[in-house]
């Protein structure tokens, strides 16, 4: 962990006064900036709380809310759901990973921009074959579209086509 | 700033009530999650930048010392007429404006405000067309009595003066200098306070308990955890009257000697976070919270604590060790919450609602309250009707009204359909129906009545469903809800729940014998004599239910292999109808499995064998000729 890191990890921990019943709200905190609990971070404020690692982790892997592995800017979700699944729902997935370079076991690009996931069903399958960008849903999806909204999130993070080709 | 004795908060009072007094009208917009997701915070904004556009005087926090009148523009809490959001309520008149947009805000300055005019088109209409242009009028509001909810969507949700103004905080100063603890206590037990978290345990039985304990800590903590889907009565209180819940608590610390209070908040609701915590800060500065409350010698602080997604933290125990910064998960009682709760400490543990109960009955008596609800079942209760209802909405009502008047005189009755049944208790609850030897329509809902039918009140919240519902699948769907949530600790829970779910799944998928039924049954009575905490025994509650009352359903899915209700896809059947088929040949291009087959210009067949039943060709098909049978 560097120094600027280690800095901001003080900072949370005094907020809390030190606090070893306050972990829940400290790892809250942490999220809240990094949007993951990143590993070296927990066994930091182990450390400092005077807790098990093994404690930190276990309340870090019980709770919903928290999450281990680092996320994209724009988390995708691809709908699994039965009826997604029927209209084709693996091709928009195959479209996306390929277009982003993602696989099952990393779903996050090298930039952070995105992360790609699987959902079991989403409810809306009226709607099918669906996907969500950081809780929007997109409906009728199909590898065009799939690309276009890749496109235009892109330009939206000011990392569209051409600016990566002048780089 | 501070408030330092009795005497001054009475004069405060005064004064605050003098200045909303020289508010010629105030605005009311609803500021709670339902509204401002239908943009209510912008009709606040524009209101706002309109008043000030046109030189029309307006406060938007209560003035110290007012010299003329003005308009007060404010943020209240919830109004609980959410399927008409968002509402715009007008003061002194109570005029209510439903489905208010940002475009409309010219015209009710101008009419409303200037002219004293009522806009036609803003008011509520039943469905008959009769316009209600005062709020209370409006059948949804006028079958209802608010307690707990007296305030909110009254006041403005982010001001202390407004609350101190309407005559509030006077109970703690009550309870501080007119009565001992032990008064208080028998008090609040003469009223037969239960609460209304779900268990309806005597809130004074709860109090005596940690009164009677001899330890020096002792801490008041609230059950904000609201997790059942379609429950959202605390969240409501939270957000839209904050000081009655803190105020509540006090009297809750100041009746059994604890000093320390926490507010536990489900991570999904940041608005009542924030809303609590200027409110703690608001109550602080006022020296309501904190050392030396109005000069009594009695101290005390209150912190919140935030979840982080867990279900299982509604129950006492998980939710303690969830604020000790523990896995939430429930532990073996005894000790019991009010001997060993928090940090070891005998501990109160209520839900948000009960102690939004607790002023009113400190100030006007346990007899006044009793008036209200039948004999053991005394007061009101919140419920969130939701589901196929015309009216969602939050409401409040006395203990044992009749199920009827709910759904159909404020719910406004059943939508898309004829009523099959009500889900009520969330997922530890049960449902309750009309069918040809039931019919509680005309149950009364309260602790007891509800017991004896099986369910029961739970938090509140009421999903009502109508004939197009199938009671099987709505049981897979809490089976699956609880089977996520479970938090693993006991086997019961955590093996039981998932073979439930997987018998309900082969069920609603056409796989189910007979001997599912039998499992089914075997496995909710072994999961609720057994399980841990209380959400887990009462995890198969929906299974058995929908199994006492709707068994014939079950038996369609198991033995006809159909459901009558045409919500479990797996049981259906498509087919292509010969008359209406131009043989396109659509749908065979659709179907993912190539089930259809046939030549052009003459009908064409599904394979049942091959079909997948997706629907994909029904759903294109330009001449409705694929049909569900």
């Amino acid at each position: 962990m560097e120094a600027k890191e280690q800095k901001v990890m003080d900072e949370i921990l005094e907020s809390h006064s030190y606090d070893p019943t306050a972990v829940i709200a400290i790892m809250q905190d942490i999220q809240q900036i990094y949007r993951y609990l990143p590993e070296e971070m927990l066994c930091y404020i182990a450390k400092k709380l005077h807790l098990s690692e093994a404690k930190v982790y276990g309340v870090a892997t019980f709770y919903e809310n928290f999450s281990l592995d680092p996320k994209g800017k724009y988390v995708i979700k691809i709908c699994d759901g039965t009826a997604c699944h029927v209209r084709k729902s693996t091709a928009i997935l195959d479209e996306i990973r390929s277009l982003l370079g993602v696989t099952a076991q990393n779903p996050t690009t090298d930039d952070m921009l995105f992360t790609v996931e699987t959902v079991s069903c989403l409810g809306a399958c009226g709607l099918a074959p669906v996907c969500t960008v950081n809780d929007a849903v997109h409906a009728a999806m199909t590898p065009e579209k799939a690309r276009e909204l890749i496109k235009e999130l892109k330009a939206e993070a000011g990392v569209g086509e051409e600016a990566a080709d002048e780089n | 700033m501070r408030i330092n004795t009795r005497e001054e908060l009475e004069r405060k009072r005064k004064e605050y009530a003098n200045s909303l007094k020289t508010q010629r009208k105030q605005i009311l917009i609803c500021a709670g999650t339902g509204c401002v997701a239908g943009g209510s915070l912008n009709i606040y904004a524009k209101m706002q930048e309109i008043l000030i556009a046109r030189g029309i005087k307006c406060s938007l926090v209560l003035e110290k010392e007012p010299h003329d009148e003005s308009i007060g523009l404010k943020k209240s809490g919830c109004h609980g007429f959410c399927e008409m959001g968002p509402l715009l309520r007008i003061e002194p008149e109570g005029i209510l404006y439903i489905k208010v947009h940002v475009e409309d805000c010219e015209e009710i300055i101008e009419e409303s405000i200037v002219n004293d005019r009522v806009i036609e088109r803003l008011v509520y209409h039943d469905p008959e067309g009769k316009a209600y242009e005062r709020q209370e009028e409006i059948p949804f509001y006028k079958q209802q009595t608010r307690v707990a909810l007296e305030d909110c969507g009254h006041i403005n949700a982010e001001s202390i003066k407004e609350y101190i103004a309407v005559g509030r905080y006077s109970a703690v100063a009550k309870a501080l200098f007119d009565m001992t603890p032990q008064q208080i206590v028998d008090e609040v037990s003469e009223a037969s306070l239960r609460g209304r978290g779900g268990g309806g345990f005597p809130t004074g039985r709860k109090w005596q308990q940690v009164l009677d304990q001899k330890e020096e800590i002792k801490y008041i903590v609230c059950n904000g955890d609201e997790g059942d889907p379609g429950a959202f009565m605390d969240r409501s209180m939270m957000e839209g009257d904050p000081h009655r819940v803190i105020e509540g608590m006090l009297i809750a610390g100041i009746a059994t000697g604890a000093h320390y209070g926490y507010i536990y908040v489900r991570a999904e609701y940041p608005l009542a976070v924030e809303r609590l915590q200027t409110a703690i800060c608001k109550a602080t500065e006022k020296g309501l919270l904190g050392e030396n409350i109005l000069n009594s010698g009695f101290g005390f602080d209150l912190k919140i604590s935030q979840g982080a997604g867990a279900f299982v933290c509604g129950e006492g125990s998980a939710l303690t060790a969830s604020i000790e910064g523990n896995r939430g998960m429930p532990r073996v009682k005894p000790p019991r919450t009010v001997e060993k709760g928090l940090f070891g400490k005998p501990t109160v543990l209520n839900n948000v609602e009960t102690y939004c109960n607790v002023p009113p009955i400190i100030n006007k008596g346990a007899a006044w309250y009793k008036t209200l609800g039948p004999d053991k079942n005394h007061g009101t209760k919140a419920f969130a009707l939701t589901g196929n209802v015309m009216n969602t909405g939050l409401i409040e009502v006395p203990m044992g009204t009749p199920l009827r008047k709910v759904i159909f005189d404020i719910g406004g009755g059943v939508k898309g359909g004829g009523f099959k049944a009500v889900q009520i208790g969330g997922p530890s609850g049960g449902c309750l129906c009309i069918n040809p030897t039931e019919d509680h329509l005309d149950l009364h809902l309260d602790f007891d009545s509800l017991k004896k039918v099986g369910a029961m009140i739970g938090s509140g919240g009421l999903v009502v469903m109508n004939d197009k519902s199938c009671m099987v699948e709505v049981a897979r769907f809490f089976m699956n809800f609880t089977q996520n949530e479970s938090c693993g600790k006991c086997i019961p829970c955590r093996e039981g729940t998932k073979r439930m779910l997987e018998l309900l799944n082969d069920i609603c998928e056409g796989r189910g014998t007979m001997e599912h039924i039998t499992m089914l049954e075997e496995l909710a009575e072994t999961i609720s004599a057994t399980a841990l905490c209380g959400l887990g025994k009462t995890a198969a509650s929906p299974v058995v239910s929908t199994m006492k009352y709707f068994r014939e359903e079950y038996l369609a899915h198991v033995v006809d292999k159909k459901c009558p209700a045409g919500q479990c896809k797996a049981l259906t059947v498509l087919q292509i109808d010969p008359e209406l088929c131009k043989g396109c040949s659509k749908c065979a291009k659709l179907c993912p499995v190539g089930a259809i087959s046939g030549e052009v210009k003459k009908p064409f067949t599904i394979d049942p064998a091959k079909c997948i039943k997706c629907g994909a060709c029904k759903e294109g098909c330009n001449f409705h000729a694929v049909k569900e049978v």
